[in-house]
Formats: structure tokens, sequence, C-alpha cells
């Protein structure tokens, strides 16, 4: 017989990529239900007040319009009863907005309305004819203001031991007291995800408790949650469906206003209502990647030893809501110092809460800190590289711990030969080709190796066939794919005897795509389904063939309709035989880390981004003609989708770096970006050819793949290199994202 | 399907009696009493909404639809709400990111950036009608090869797009393709893939 090919690592083609060529793969927006209706969300035009009155009388007079609903009609949401702390919202203090609650504006653009037609053009015309009238209080949108009361979160208030509260090894700020030192404050502005599909939902109460929403959502089982609980309904009452979500980058990770009006608006016209976000309303109402301001101290020796740092922050958050993020994590273990300091304040603003956006705070963070290092080694007098080479390492110095693989010196290694580091000159503006001054650049990135709990079932059908499922999501990477690669090895069957289904709240749970952590903790819970339908359907063989209840649970081979034991070919069972009683081979396995290597380890991913750009020396156009993406990130599942996945982080570090910026007009409290015309994300243009490097070596203190998550690392990082990359061509230390050209001449 | 073959094909004809409709509206508006009811029923925008719909003829993806449209209604939104071919993207309505780009008349178009009724009588392709009944369009075939797409969503447009960047001449060199495919916006950015696909598809040879 002819033995499978190995599909861990292999570059195989996505399962869903005839779906995604084709059209036929369905997004949230995309599903036909009887008696469809379409929502359309009026927004306040101003930033903080109260509705003094609302007048909708012409929209609900206009033709085909189904019901206007504002905080006046709106019927009352049981969940939306004050009850004190909100558990779906562990993260956040304050809770998710209330839509149509009362008559509060606590940012500009707040839906307050919600018109509901026969037809979308009906729908958008007459929300047009809503009117408002507000009472305008004194808003603040502006971060330098808003700033002044910043505070520390009430999470850390709370747990003096909490990632947000202030950390210290060593001296406080014993950077100042150097000799060798720099101090600089680093911005990044307020950036947005804007995955191409636009926020969308189709809400639909199939009886009076009951809900099915097909929405676009990086976690079925969350959403479901959010919203059973927000009507009051058994779980079970809910269903959240997601197979196919057009990017997200971390603005699914929430429930928004838009979702909870939907659900009203089907609620009040007995109809399924379709409601898609604006790309307007993707700024104002689904988050974004908050402003944040930072500041780094360091000091170093003459031998280039960091003796301290000292990193402070302030990100904005909104009022209802108090949301925080990790952008001080890689300073605390990234470098040898040891004397280490870092300060992680909020500020309230009048805007709408801001959300995990890819690399999420670490981003932010690295930016500062991966710039610092390149202004430190310049103070110096270092190759950066060799630097960071200095300060490495070898066990986590925030928890003492040793790591549970770190491969970073590799990445250094594969990635400054792959760009060519050695072309680099320590002096900036050295390198020169015609009017384009030429840079290089190198920034680090990591994340935590996160798994969580997830289940897993299995089942093998009459023809021969696996089906696993999983509530868990796909926005991209190429979960299913990854998924599938998984089941054939640890089965035996090829990939094309598998189907793996996910994106629906009523399949087994697991958490949301996001925090890089989907294949490690469901990748590692479908190795686990396996094995487990491996000693069932061993199980139900040896009661048809006694030669399998002796033998090695590896030994079973599914194969062609048989299982077989490899050493006796006359051992053959098809899998027919074992599926009279209906049910007998499924599996529904749930999977979590056990043992104590969180506690004994460190479980990072990391990676370094190498940067060459050419700076146009009249104009000050940045061009990155080249990236060098390097990865520790534990066992590629998939060479292809992982690459890929690489090449667009790297892709959204250039956005990062260049281009993305949200502007916000603060005396009327609301954004001038409103498109893609005034926000500018990275076209094909802008993309270089990407480099990717995996050194795919298992870390099987996170599971027993060794996987160890990519999404994130591979933007954070990205950022500084192109910054010092610029530095290096231009002698220009940009310091406030993006670096535009006026910034540079 | 959606097919109106009932509605007037006269377009002109069906303008004249919305004109004749609307006059003997206005006539009866002269007297103050239903003035006063008329305007309270929204009988107006009742009788305009009833003939403001205007006829129009499309073939997509080679079959013929005799529809009745409301003249605001894009091409896009027809496409996907109407004939539920939601292969076609929104992903801006602002013609910004190319995701609703179809072929019309062999063109490529940002489908949101149109009117229907601005396209009687043509000819338009969208990437459900790309595919040779089961086999795929070399183009489609080259996306899954290089992995051109990360969530998806952005593909259809992609893809109509190099279709017709391939078709125009401008898939000479890979400058040549960023450039040209420059108006089709992936956020998951697989931008290298893509052009990847191009090139594979240019070099190739196959009739696209």
């Amino acid at each position: 017989m002819k033995t499978l090919d190995k599909q861990i690592g292999a570059p195989m083609n996505r399962v869903d990529g005839h779906q995604k060529v084709t059209g036929a793969a369905k997004y949230s927006a995309e599903y036909e239900l009887p008696g469809m209706s379409y929502g359309v969300l009026v927004g306040s035009t101003i930033a903080k007040g109260r509705i003094a009155h609302i007048d909708t009388k012409a929209a609900v007079g206009a033709p085909g319009v189904l019901a206007v609903i504002t905080h006046l009609n709106s019927p009352q949401v049981p969940g939306f009863k004050p009850t004190g702390k909100d558990p779906s919202q562990p993260q956040t203090v304050g809770g998710p907005l209330k839509i149509f609650h009362d008559d509060k504006v606590r940012f500009n653009d707040q839906p307050i309305a919600l018109v509901v037609a026969d037809t979308f053009e009906r729908a958008r015309y007459a929300a047009r004819l809503v009117m408002a009238h507000y009472t305008q209080e004194t808003h603040q949108t502006n971060m330098a203001a808003g700033a002044k009361d910043a505070f520390l979160p009430t999470s850390a208030q709370k747990n003096p031991k909490s990632p947000m509260a202030d950390y210290q090894r060593g001296q406080a700020d014993a950077y100042k007291t150097a000799a060798l030192k720099i101090e600089q404050e680093y911005v990044i502005p307020t950036e947005m995800h804007h995955p191409m599909e636009m926020q969308a939902i189709t809400a639909h109460w199939e009886a009076p408790d009951r809900l099915t929403i097909y929405d676009k959502t990086q976690g079925t089982i969350g959403t479901r949650r959010d919203f059973a609980k927000e009507w009051n309904l058994p779980e079970a009452n809910v269903q959240v469906i997601a197979t196919f979500v057009g990017g997200a980058f971390g603005n699914a990770l929430h429930s928004w206003p838009h979702e909870s009006a939907a659900i009203i608006g089907a609620k009040v016209v007995g109809r399924p209502v379709k409601l898609m976000l604006t790309r307007e309303q993707m700024f104002t109402q689904v988050g974004y990647r908050p402003y944040t301001w930072q500041k780094v101290g360091m000091s170093a020796t003459a031998d280039g030893k960091i003796t301290a740092i000292t990193h402070e922050s302030i990100g904005q958050t909104s009022t209802y809501e108090e949301f925080t993020e990790s952008t001080l994590a890689q300073t605390r273990m990234m470098y040898q110092s040891p004397n280490l300091t870092t300060r992680y304040r909020i500020a309230a603003l009048d805007v709408g809460t801001p959300i995990w956006m890819r690399g999420p705070g670490e981003a932010t963070g690295a930016f500062a800190l991966e710039s610092a290092m390149d202004e430190m080694a310049y103070l110096l007098k270092l190759d950066p590289l060799e630097f960071r080479l200095r300060n490495y390492t070898d066990q986590d110095p925030e928890k003492n711990r040793p790591w549970s693989t770190k491969f970073l010196k590799e990445c250094y290694r594969a990635g400054a030969e792959r760009i060519g580091w050695t072309k680099r000159k320590l002096e900036p503006g050295a390198l020169r080709d015609g009017d384009w001054l030429v840079g290089y650049g190198m920034g680090v990135g990591t994340f935590g190796a996160h798994r969580g709990a997830a289940h897993v079932s299995a089942q093998l059908l009459p023809n021969g066939t696996v089906v696993l499922q999983c509530a868990t999501t796909d926005i991209g990477p190429g979960t299913g794919t990854a998924m599938t690669q998984i089941a054939a090895d640890t089965l035996g069957l090829p990939p094309e005897k598998i189907r793996f289904e996910l994106g629906n709240s009523g399949f087994p749970q697991s958490g949301s795509q996001g925090g890089s952590s989907t294949v490690n903790t469901v990748g590692q819970a479908v190795q686990d389904a396996c094995m487990a339908l491996k000693d069932k359907l061993r199980e139900l063989a040896a009661a048809g063939a006694p030669a399998f209840a002796s033998a090695k649970k590896e030994d079973v081979a599914l194969a062609n309709g048989y299982l077989t034991l490899g050493s006796n070919a006359a051992t053959r069972v098809p899998y027919a035989d074992l599926l009279k009683q209906p049910g007998a081979a499924l599996v529904n396995v749930e999977s979590k880390p056990t043992g104590n290597d969180g506690q004994l380890y460190s479980m990072y991913s990391f990676s370094v981004h190498f940067a060459e750009v050419r700076v146009h020396a009249l104009t000050g156009e940045v061009r990155v003609s080249k990236l060098v993406s390097c990865a520790d990130a534990g066992t590629i599942i998939n060479q292809k989708t992982a690459a890929n996945q690489m090449k667009g982080g790297a892709v959204g570090g250039i956005g990062m770096a260049l281009m993305e910026h949200a502007i916000i007009d603060d005396r009327y409290g609301r954004y001038v970006t409103k498109d893609f015309a005034d926000y500018h994300v990275p076209v094909h243009a802008d993309a270089p050819a990407v480099e990717v490097y995996f050194v795919n070596q298992p870390d099987l203190h996170v599971n027993a793949l060794g996987t160890k998550g990519i999404g994130e690392i591979a933007t954070i990082g990205v950022a500084p290199a192109i910054a010092n990359a610029i530095f290096n061509a231009t002698g220009k230390r940009v310091r406030e994202l993006p670096i535009t050209p006026d910034k540079l001449v | 399907m959606n097919s109106e073959p009932d509605v007037p094909a006269n377009h002109d004809e069906n303008r004249r009696t919305f004109l004749k409709q609307s006059s003997l509206l206005t006539a009866l508006a002269l007297v103050p009493g239903p003035v006063v009811s008329a305007a309270a029923a929204k009988l107006d925008e009742r009788v305009a909404d009833a003939f403001e719909k205007i006829p129009l003829s499309l073939k997509v993806n080679g079959v013929k639809h005799k529809l009745s449209v409301e003249p605001r209604a894009t091409l896009l939104d027809l496409l996907r709400e109407q004939l539920h071919l939601t292969g076609t993207k929104k992903g801006c309505d602002y013609g910004q990111c190319g995701a609703c780009t179809v072929h019309v008349d062999g063109q490529r178009v940002n489908a949101c950036l149109s009117f229907a009724v601005m396209h009687d009588g043509q000819e338009i392709t969208t990437i459900e009608g790309l595919a040779d009944g089961d086999k795929l369009h070399p183009m489609q075939e080259a996306f899954v090869k290089h992995d051109g797409f990360q969530c998806g969503y952005c593909t259809p447009g992609q893809i109509m797009s190099a279709v017709a960047c391939v078709r125009e001449g401008h898939a000479g060199s890979e400058g040549e393709i960023r450039e040209y495919m420059s108006g089709n916006i992936c956020r998951c950015g697989a931008y290298a893939n893509i052009v990847a696909a191009i090139q594979d598809v240019k070099q190739g040879g196959q009739k696209v």
C-alpha cells in the first residue's frame, strides 16, 4: 500500500480556495432569507450630549419603511438593565454601548436610529430623513489634552499583579543618572482595522425566543454568549454563523452596537434584517488601534550593555468602557536590563471604544522600544544587530524562568543574510542610488504563545470520510486548511477524505480567533479528537477482529474504507461494519493545556524584520524596496499559508509605518478621514517582495504539535524596522507615525 | 429569479404614464382638502414609487434578465440583492477598493460606482461567470496555486481585475502589474502572491 505523504508542513492549497475564487464563499450579508429587510443606521452628529428631540415622521412615512427605531420606541432589551459587572467582557471595565437605551450621546456617529425598509435603497433614503436635535455638552477627543487625566486601569488598581500594573525590577528610572542615555517620546496615531468586508450582520428571529445571526465575528461562542445575555435567552436558543469572515484583524473580537441594533430591528419588524456598516461607520463604531503616547528612557555601558530602561505609555479609551492592551510587555522580557520600569496608563475620551488591532499593544510598544534600541545603538556607534546580541536574554528576565524555546538568534542570522545587512553603513545617508537614499533597519517582535481550551468533534461517515467540527472561525489565516492537514496526519487519511467544519456556535466550543492562538489551541484539539477517534475505531474493530484488541494505536491505519493493522495485512475491517450503531464512530473531545509547563516556562513566538528602504532625496517619498521577515513560531503547519500570513503582517506594518492615520477634528469630535481616499492603506504599488524565513522548530511545551502562533509577530516589529531604515537612509529620526514625506523634507 | 417580464419594456411609455399620473395628482392637489390628506398619506411619494421603477435588460454571465429597478440602485446592489450574485463584494461603496470589480462589455468597472440603469443592453460578467462550468479560469487556478488571498473577500474583485489587467496588456512586468492592480485593495496583504498568480497566467500564455 502506498504510504501517505506527510501533510503537516506541506504547502497544501487551501481547502476553501475553490469557494473563494468562484464567489461561492458566503459572508454574513450574503445569506438569502424569506422576507429579508434592510437596516441602515443613523449616527449622531455631536460627540457628547443628549438627544433633545428626534423627528422620525418623514422617515416613517417614506416608501417601503417598516420601522424607525430610536431610544424613544425601542423594545426593552433585558440585558440592558443595569446589573453591575458584565462578565462577558472580562478584559474591560464598564460595558459595551447599550444602543437605543437612553438619550445620551457618547461619541460622534453613535447610532441613534435604525431605519428598516423592504429594500436597501429605501432604507438608505429614509435614514437621511431622520432629524435629531441635541443638547450639546463639551467633549474631549484630543489625546494631548485628555492625557492629563490619564489613569491606572481599574484592573491594575484592583490587582497589583495585573500585567497592566506598574512594573519594577532593580532601581526605578535608573537611566536618568547614567552617562550614556537616551530619552525620547514616540507617538502612534489612531489606526483603523478596515477589513475589506465591512461589519455586517443578518439577524433572524426564528421564533420569539430563538435567534439566528449570520455575523462577522472572530468568535461564534463569545458572540452567542453576548446576545443570549442581552436577550436573556438560554445560549442554546441563539445560533451564530460565521462560516466566512472577510478579514477582521481584531475588530470582530467585540460585540458592537450595530449587531444589537439589527437584532432589535428584526424583533420589531418580525422579519430578518440585514445590516452592513458603511466604510465611514467603520471609523466610528467598531474599534481601532488606540492613539498611544510613549516615552522610553534607556541607558547603557560604553561596551553596549543596557543598564536601565523606563518605558511609559498612555493609550486612549472611551468614557464608557476601559480598553487595555499589552503595550509594555515586550520591554519587560526582550532585553537583559537589570533596572527596568514600566508604567501603563489610559485616558478616557469621547470616542468609541478601541479594540485590539493586529499585533495589538505589542506592535505599538515595539515601535517605541525597537526605535529606542536603534537610537541607543547609534549613540554607542554600534551595529544595531550587534547591540541586540549583546543584550540577548537566555531566560525570561521578567519572570526568571527559562524560555520554552527561543530561536531568535537563528532568525537574526537568517534575516541579516537575506537582506544583505553587511551593505548597511553605520552612518546615515551613506548609501545613495541616484536621487534615492538607501537605508537598512531592523525591528524585533514577540507575542505570547497562548493556548486555551477547545472542543472538537470527529465523526467517521459510512463513505470513509471524517468530519471534524469546531466553533472556531477563520478570518483569513487558513484555519480549515491547517486543521485538515493535522487531521490527515493523525488519522492517516488523505486530506480529501477529511472535512473540517467551523464558524458555527452549534459546533463544539472554542475561543475566539485572536492572539495567534488558534492553531495552538484548536490544532491540538483536532489532533486529540483524531487520536480519540482512532481509539474508538480500534475498540469497535476489536469486536469484529480480535487482532485489533491488542494492537498499538499507531499501527492502526485507516485507508480505502478499511481499518488495517500494519503488522498483519490480513486484518481488515470495513468502516461500514463499525457504523452499525448510530453515532458509533463519533467522538467529542475537550483539549486543554495540562501539566504545569505554563508555570515553569515562558512561552513566546519571536520575529525579526529587516527592511531596505529608498527615500527620495527631494520629495521625501519612501519606498520599502525589500522586507525580510523571520519567525521562530514553532512547527509550521502549512508553509504556503503561513508564509502568506507573514507577508500580510509585513504589509500591515508598512501601513502602520508610512500611511495609516485616522484624523479626528477635535472641534467636532468627528473623524475627517472617512474612506480609503483619506485613510490610506497599502495597495499593490506599496507592497514589496517579502522574503519569509521560518525556523520551524517545534515547541513541545506549548502543545504536542509544537506550534507557537504567527499572526501577531508578523506585524510586531515591522514599523520600527522601517523607521530605523529611514533613519539609516536619511539621518532623520521620526518618532511620530506615520512617516509621511512632509516629515522627511 | 427576480426577472419581471410583465413590466412594460418600453421605457419612454412608462415615463409618460408616470408624468400623466403626476399631473392628475397635481390637479387634485389644487383642492385644499386633498392637499393636506395627500401630503399626510405621502401619496405623492407612493405614486412616484410605483412609477419610478425603470425597465432594464441585462445579460449577466450569459443569462438575459428583464428587470425593473429603481434608478438609484447601483449595479453592485442589483447583482447582490436582486440577482443574488453575491460573489461581487461591497468593500467601500465609494469606488476606492475594487472589491466590486466586474466586467461590463469586457471592461473592468467598479460596480458600486455605476447605477444599474446605466447598463441597459450591456453584458456583465461577474466572478460567478468566469469559470467554464466546473473548469476554473486559469486566473482562478493561479490564485489557488499561489495562495493569492487570505480571507477571500477582495478575491473576486482581484481576479476580475487581474483578468482585465492581462487582457489590457498591462501585465508586462511585476511593476506594471502592481501599478495596474492598485485599485484593488487586499487588507490581508496577499499582494505578493496575487502578483505571482498574475505573472504565472501571463507567462503561461493560456487564453484569458
